[in-house]
Parts: C-alpha cells; structure tokens; sequence
C-alpha cells in the first residue's frame, strides 16, 4: 500500500506506537492480558454473560449504577496507585550516579497519569457512585429523574478510563503534569498524542460526570418523600446536593478549556500559544476556576459521610444540623472565589494576591465548624469504634494537620517559597487522602450491608485504617520536610545525596499504603467468604438513623413498598422511637425505569470517537461522531421506558422479608 | 400539600403513603440546568474574548473585518426564529398538529438561513486571511461565535428529530414537553446571540 | 419481570396526564408579540447607535450597546423563556442566579487576574502590539 493511503486509514498509528522496546510496559501489559482473558474466560465458562449484561451492564437501577462506579473507581486505584509505587521507588533511588529505573520520559508519563486517574477516575466515580448508592434511598425514592441518563453517565466515566488505559498500550500519556499546562501542552512542546490521550479522555468522562450532576440535582429537588422539607433531608442528601451544584456550575468550565487546548492542538489557533497574541496563563487562569470548586466537590460528600457515621456510631443527633447544612452553603459559593490561590506566583501583584489570600483563609472558617460539630457529636456520645469510625477519627487527626498546612499556603509570601514544592504535595495528598479517601472509605464500609446484605470484615477493616492511617504519615511527613528545604516536584532524579533518607521513609510509607489497600480489599473478600457471620438480616445493622435503614438489605428493585413519609430530620429513628410498624398487606403495583442498552452502545462509540481524534484517523472521526448522534437520536425514538412491577411480585418480595424478620424475632 | 399527606384522614402521624406515589416529572427543570452549565461554556468564551479579544497581532482588528449588515441581518434571522418557534409552541398547545409542524419548519429555514450567512461570513474571512489561526483576537472571534452556530446546527438537528416525532406521534404530552425542551435551548441561543452581537461585533468595530 | 400486567407504553402516558401542568410555564401570543416587539426595538437601537456614530464618544456609546443588551437578555428572559420566579418551585431562578454569579465571577475575575497580571509582568512584544500596522 501506498504511505499516503496507509496515513489516510490510520492516521498517525503505527507499529512504533505500540511499546515494544519498554519492558515495564510489556511486562504490564502482559499482566493485565492474561488477567483479561482469564476473567472473560470465566465469564464465559460460568455462562454469566447474559445475566452480566440484563442485570448490571444496561442496569438503570441507582444501586447497581452507584456499585459499578465504586468497582471503577477500585480497579483505578490499583493502577493509580501502581503509578504512585513507582514514583516513591524511583525517587527513593535516584541519587547522584544513580539514575534510577525510570527514564525522565516514562517518569514524567507516570506522575501525570497519577494524578488524573486519582482525581477523575478514583475519587469522582467514589464519590458519584455513592452519591447514586445512597441519595434515593435516604429521600425514599424509587430511582433518580432521569434513570437511562444515570447508566449513560456511568458508562461514560467508563469510557474516560478506558481511554486513559489505552495509552499504556497503544502510544503514550501526556508528560505534562495532571492539568496539561501550556505552553508545554501545546503542539509546539508536546506534538506527540500524550496530551491528545489526556484532552479526550477527561472530555468524554466529563460529559457523564455533568449529566450525573444534573440528574442528582433534579432527583433531589423533586424525588424527595414527602415530608422531607429542605432541612429535613439527611446531611449526607445536602453534602450531595451542593456537591452536585459545583459539578454542573464548574465541569462545564473544563469542558471549554480544554476545547480550547484542543483547538489550539487541531486548529492551531492562538489562545494560549506564546506567539500571535496568545497568553498561556489564561489557561491556567480558567483551569482552576474549575479546579478549586472541583476540591470541594470531592470532599462536601466526604463531610456528608463522617456526618452520618459520627451522629450514627455515637447514638445522637448530629450537633448543630443546621449550622452544617449553612457551612455547607457557603462553602459551595466561596469555592468559587479563591482559585487564584493555586498560582499567586504568576505575578498578577500584591492587590490580587492579597484579596484571594484572604478569600482562602475566610474559606477555612465553614470547614472549621463543621470539625467543631462533629466533635460536640462524639461528647457525650456512647461512641461505638466500628470501622467506619475509626476511618471517622482517622480523618479529623489527619484533615486538621493538612487544612493548617493549607491556610499556611494561603498566605502569598509563604506561597512564593513553597509553590510547586514537595510541600504543596504533602498538603493536597493530606486532605484529599484524609478528606475524600478516608470519606469515602468510611461510606464505603458503613452503606457496604445496605448493597449487599453482609458487612464486611472487621478484621481486616481495622488493619486497613491502621496501615493506611500510618502508611499516610510516614509517606508524606517527609515530603513536608523536604519541601521546607525548597525541594520541587515532579523531579525523577537529585544530587543532593543528605535528601535520599527521607525519599526512602516515604517509599516505606508507602509500603505501608500498599498493604492497607491490600486489606482493604481482603475486607471484601474475607467478608464474602463469612457473608453467613456477617449478614444483615435486619436491613439496620448499626443502629442507622435515615431512611435508607428501614428497608431491606439489599434493598428490592423499588426500594420501598410504599413511599414513606417524613417528620423529622432522622426520619428513620423517628419511626422506630414512635414504634412505627412495617407494612405487610396492602401492596400495589410498582412503575419502575427499563433497562436500556443505549448507554453502554452510546459510550463505546464515543471510545471510538476519541481514538479516531488522538490518532488524527479523521475518516474513522466522522464515521463515529454521526454514528453517536444517530445512535442518540435513534434512542429518542424510544418511547417504552417504563414497566410496572406487579402487585403480586411486590407481595412476594415483602412477604419473604416479612417471613425473615419474624424468624429473627 | 405536604402536611395532607402526612397525616392520615383520621387525623393520625402516618409513615407511609398508602396510595400510589408519583413524583414531578424533573425533564423541564433537569434541561433548565442543562442550559446553565451550557451558559457556563459560553462564560468560557466570552471571558477568553474579554482577555484575548484585542490582542491583534499585528493583524486586522474588528473595525477591519466585520460587516455589521450582515450581522444585523442575521441577528433578524434568529429573532424571527424565535417568534415562530414560539407561533409553533401556541399551536402545540391548542394540539394542531399541522399549524405546529409548519412553524417549525419556518423555523428551521430562519436557522439554516442563520447558518448560512455565518459560513459565508466565515468562509469570507478565512479567504481574506484573517482565519482563526492568525491572532488570538481571531481564535476567540472564530471559537465563540462557531460555539454558537454549532449550537444553532444542533438545534437544527433536534427540530427536525422532533418534527418527525410529532408527525408520527401526534402532540401527547410527552411530545409537548420535548417541544418545550427545545423552546428552551432555541431562545436561550437567541440571548446568547445578544451577547455576541452586541460585545463582539457592536463593539468590535467602535475599537 | 418486564411481563409487566399493564400495558407500558399505555401506562406512561396516563401517569403523564396526571402531571400536564408540572412546571412548564408557557406563554401567550401577546407575551410573544409584546416580546418580540420590544426584542426589534432593542437591537435596532445599538446597530443605529454604532452604524450612525450617534453618540459623541465610543465610551458612551460602548455603554449604551451593553446596557441595552442587558435590558434585551431581560425581555427574552420573561417574555420567551417565560422566567417567573414561581416556575418549578423557584428552582429555575435558583439556578439561573446561580450561574449568573458564577459568570459574573469568572468573567469579571479573568478581566481582572489577567489585567494585573499583563501590567505587572512584561509587556507584550513588538509583534503583539495592539495597534494594527
């Protein structure tokens, strides 16, 4: 064939971007082809193909979405934090004579990938898939608004990871840090398809992050039981709906930004270019209009959960509802405010510094309160240390030390020393590891019997936290400490051989996050293993205090029988203190959501879509992109969404849980 | 409302509702929202236009290329779009199918004619040399106001999905509400437009 | 469990005639005329203050031209997309709030960041320069 019509078929793709002349990547990709095929052959050979595909896959229940997020974001965490070993290895190594095992050019791959893939693909799916989990249960809905959008959202977040998985294998990742500033960014610096990979993946993610946005919105808006004023809806409803709020009002704002780096790279226009009138620094001036609601984003969910686990493990009211549905508020409006505080060394002077030095400080304050009522929670409280609240304890030690060490940067001078040290580092891993993964963990240990039926292993659960908690500290302790001394980040190899003991204590530490990761997992499996020990028959195993608690574990397809309706904030141990008694005749049909393959087909397009655009296959683009709206117009004309469960299919469902807990009575 | 369904007719604390429960249908306030975040990327755009919009490079500024016949002509293409989508919504709700499928068609027309003119504008510019790529004035002239028409071009699209729905369907109120939906987006693409006219060309050519 | 007892398609549109009047404010020809007309005079007004340099500076001008767009976003806002502040339970003014303050935030802010910025740190180069050759 001729080269012209060998480019015109695939692009730029050839056999040199498949990586054959790195080991670390073969041997990967050798791991991760035999786990592949070993587990579609077990898919296959146990004939669950079919069961996969009607029950979870084109699943428009909230619940299956919220746990296929989680399950994402778990299988994310393995590879993000693979990226994250080998950083510390690297680093650990890398002095003087030594250049360590990592090539500048496959380092710098590394740490970007860490960082998106943590950010977009570990703690968004965590937090929307326990937003998808939780939020119809506690507002005793049957579903969300818009149940096909919910699967569409998930797969789209699918489709974002699977890009992003692609470029281990197929070309390269971007090398340019985890929010692609430009210049580097631009073709000019970077004209190979590493940033292509970054811009297509997190704009195909981030349409499904927007939509899920606006569907737990409007779910919570309109699907709440009646009774449920505004504040009366459970902390972790509110968290979620101001965290919903940031995510429509700030991922649209990535959307166009990175459009624009993408017309920059395909269009070769002038918007952040250094010549023709571009400014680069409007880049990174609009990024973090996004990028700081997007912190909040992450963790107003978090302070959601440690609100339910705090007032359920120590047997009371939360301190101070409304208080924390107001901090809440106004730390949705004030994130908006202090995004400058991610680049006071760009040099906009000492009037605009200061006015976002001080917007930052003001932020702490709602923060601040919110720790006050939590611990005027525990006071007096008959504190009960399950897991979820050690996770609980774990994050006020940790998220104080790390929310000082932030209003610390908040001050322009200090600032200006620290910026881009291993300091900075040491701080957002502090909250976002003791902020939104400690969170997180604890909702996902806390609501776990609420999906499945069984809690899982204590045991393991506590040697998880444990090692986690002081894995956290010996990691990044020290990066404090050498961040102080003026070291900077994203660097693969020093001279200075006095900083090496304190790389290596952070490689041990974090060993020591390896095996709390390891157990965290073990929890899963030890608790399946002793799901009998460990069941839940009651659907309240720990004394809840919101809705979610008083329907069965796991919950039927409709959640609950009869809507219920609402008098106090906690709903649930309002019912059970007037002795509230379960329903069992009476049963009417149910109108339920269908389940739609269109989602799935939809994302995997889009897949198509974003490959064709990194590899410049323009044919394979255009085919795709009217592929995907007429697959999307084709599914308009789809008008039998819905179905009705039976009455006598309800009848059974109930009469068995009726038969269930009076066995335990 | 609420306070009726907490209580039963005896006047009792009740903890569930006994009958059937229908939530409101969210479609109208869930695309509302939509709109916002879609407002948030024009924000985007016109905040790079605001920064960017005047540094020419050296090469032709607004007062040099914009042909405000043109755009006056179009902005009245957009708005006589907008009342006849709006002849079209009075006549869905009075269920004429016919009257409504001819006020969307007239406009759709308005929109292609819209359209039309901007390629030609584009097109026109592009010949001149003053294309996208020859200064950060032109990338964010060319990205907002493409940003708009490919909106418009979408518009298009869903009018003509729509048109063939209700031709099949009649006006139920599934078809109305979709109607609604894109009443919606297409005067909200008119405001946009005020905001293009207006800061872009208007202001463009006074320097 | 799709062998569902009902019809589906029959059973969503009566569980949708239920809910005809959820939310959707819809207008009336006289909103639409009364919109429309103000909506002409509104745009022909800055086309004729800018086409027939009616004002004596630009600056005057500049500011009539976004004022009046203000004023026409306004018109369109209640005469065509039907704004209340009573449509879906005040969430859409909610909303529409919101964001305006959002973009107020990130355009005024951008102006302003940038702004400081371009006159603290170096000046743009020759090529740059504002003025055209």
């Amino acid at each position: 064939m001729s080269p012209d019509l060998v480019k015109t078929i695939f692009g730029r793709l050839t056999w040199d971007a498949i990586p054959f002349h790195e080991p670390i990547l073969l041997g990967t990709f050798a791991m991760v082809a035999l786990g592949g095929i070993t587990v579609l052959a077990a898919l296959t050979y146990f004939k669950v193909w079919g069961y996969l595909w009607r029950e979870w896959l084109t699943s428009v229940d909230h619940k299956k979405i919220g746990v296929m997020y989680i399950i994402l974001a778990i299988i994310m965490l393995l590879r993000g934090f693979a990226d994250a070993l080998m950083m510390r290895a690297q680093q650990a190594i890398a002095f003087g004579d030594a250049a360590g095992y990592l090539p500048p050019h496959h380092y710098d791959q590394v740490f970007t990938a860490h960082g998106v893939i943590m950010i977009f693909f570990v703690a968004m799916p965590l937090i929307t898939g326990l937003m998808n989990l939780v939020v119809p249960l506690q507002i005793g809905a049957r579903d969300v608004a818009f149940p096909f959008l919910n699967n569409f959202s998930f797969w789209m977040t699918v489709g974002g990871a699977v890009t992003v998985m692609l470029s281990l294998f197929v070309g390269e990742f971007a090398r340019t840090g985890w929010l692609a500033y430009p210049p580097l960014s631009n073709l000019a610096y970077s004209p190979d398809v590493g940033v292509d990979y970054y811009i297509w993946s997190l704009q195909i993610a981030g349409v499904g992050t927007t939509l899920s946005g606006i569907n737990l919105i409007v779910t919570i808006v309109k699907m709440r039981a009646p009774g449920m004023s505004l504040m009366k809806m459970p902390v972790f409803t509110w968290t979620s709906l101001c965290s919903n709020v940031l995510i429509v009002a700030s991922f649209p704002i990535l959307t166009a930004v990175l459009a624009l780096l993408t017309a920059d790279r395909y269009l070769h226009t002038n918007f952040f270019t250094n010549d023709f009138g571009g400014n680069p620094m409007m880049y990174v001036n609009l990024i973090w209009i996004w990028g700081h609601p997007e912190v909040y984003i992450l963790v107003l969910p978090a302070f959601g959960v440690f609100s339910e686990v705090v007032s359920t493990f120590c047997g009371k009211r939360l301190f101070g509802y409304s208080s924390m549905v107001y901090a809440t508020v106004v730390i949705t409006i004030l994130s908006y405010i202090v995004w400058l505080h991610h680049f006071f060394t760009m040099g906009s002077g000492a009037s605009v510094n200061s006015f976002f030095g001080i917007t930052t400080m003001i932020i702490s304050i709602p923060t601040g309160a919110k720790i006050f009522n939590w611990l005027f929670t525990m006071y007096r409280g008959r504190i009960r240390f399950e897991v979820p609240m050690l996770w609980t304890v774990g994050f006020m030690v940790t998220f104080v030390i790390g929310g000082m060490t932030g209003v610390l940067l908040a001050v322009p001078p200090a600032d200006f020393v620290l910026h881009n040290s291993l300091f900075l580092i040491a701080h957002f891993h502090n909250v976002i590891i003791g902020g939104v993964v400690f969170g997180m963990f604890a909702g996902i240990v806390y609501w776990f019997p609420k999906a499945f039926g069984f809690k899982l292993d204590p045991f393991w659960g506590k040697v998880s936290f444990w090692f986690w908690q002081i894995g956290f500290f010996f990691a990044f302790m020290p990066l404090y400490v050498l961040g102080l001394m003026g070291v900077t980040r994203r660097m693969s190899h020093f001279e200075d051989h006095s900083l090496q003991i304190w790389f290596v204590i952070s490689a041990f530490g974090a060993v020591l996050i390896l095996i709390g990761i390891i157990a965290f997992v073990l929890q899963m499996v030890v608790g399946y293993l002793k799901r009998e020990q460990l069941a839940d028959p009651t659907g309240d195993p720990w004394g809840g205090r919101t809705l979610e608690w008083s329907t069965s574990s796991p919950p039927p397809a409709y959640n609950f029988a009869f809507t219920p309706v609402i008098h106090e904030v906690d709903a649930w141990h309002d019912m059970k203190q007037r002795g509230y008694v379960r329903p069992t005749t009476g049963f009417i049909p149910i109108h339920m959501p269908k389940n739609t393959g269109a989602g799935i087909i939809l994302a995997g397009i889009s897949i198509v879509v974003g490959f064709a655009m990194i590899w410049h296959i323009w044919w394979l683009a255009v085919a795709s992109f009217v592929a995907l709206v007429g697959g999307a117009i084709a599914h308009t004309f789809n008008f039998k969404r819905d179905y009705y469960i039976p009455a006598e299919e309800v009848v059974r469902v109930e009469d068995a849980r009726t038969e269930a807990l009076r066995s335990l009575a | 409302m609420a306070h009726a369904q907490t209580l039963t007719e005896a006047g009792e604390t009740r903890f569930h509702l006994t009958e059937d429960h229908h939530p409101e249908n969210g479609t109208l306030l869930g695309f509302w929202i939509y709109l916002m975040s879609d407002c948030l990327i024009f924000a985007v755009l016109f905040a790079c236009y605001a920064v960017l919009g005047r540094n020419y490079a050296a090469g032709p500024s607004g007062a040099d290329l914009f042909d405000l016949p043109i755009v006056a002509v179009n902005t009245a293409l957009l708005l006589f779009s907008s009342i006849t989508y709006g002849f079209a919504m009075l006549s869905a709700q009075a269920k004429k199918v016919p009257a409504t499928l001819i006020w969307l068609a007239i406009t759709g027309l308005f929109g292609l004619g819209f359209l039309s003119l901007e390629l030609y504008e584009f097109h026109h510019l592009i010949h001149e040399g003053a294309g996208p790529q020859r200064s950060a004035f032109l990338s964010s002239f060319f990205v907002l106001v493409g940003t708009h028409g490919l909106h418009v071009t979408f518009g298009i699209i869903w009018l003509v999905t729509l048109m063939t729905q209700v031709a099949k369907r009649g006006l139920g109120v599934e078809m109305k509400r979709r109607l609604m939906c894109l009443s919606m987006f297409w005067h909200f693409l008119d405001v946009i437009w005020i905001g293009v006219f207006s800061f872009v060309y208007l202001l463009g050519v006074l320097k | 469990m799709s062998a569902a007892s009902h019809d589906a398609h029959h059973a969503h549109d009566a569980h949708d005639h239920g809910h005809d009047h959820d939310g959707g404010a819809h207008g009336s020809l006289k909103d639409y005329v009364i919109g429309f007309v103000l909506a002409v005079i509104l745009t022909a007004i800055p086309f004729w203050l800018v086409m027939g340099h009616v004002l004596p500076t630009n600056q005057m001008t500049a500011i009539a031209v976004m004022g009046l767009a203000i004023i026409q976003v306004l018109v369109h806002m209640i005469y065509f997309l039907h704004m209340n502040s009573r449509s879906e339970g005040g969430w859409t003014m909610l909303a529409l709030v919101f964001t305006l303050v959002v973009v107020v935030i990130t355009l005024s802010g951008s102006l302003w960041v940038m702004h400081n910025l371009d006159t603290h740190m170096m000046a743009p180069m020759p090529h740059d320069m504002r003025e055209v050759p």
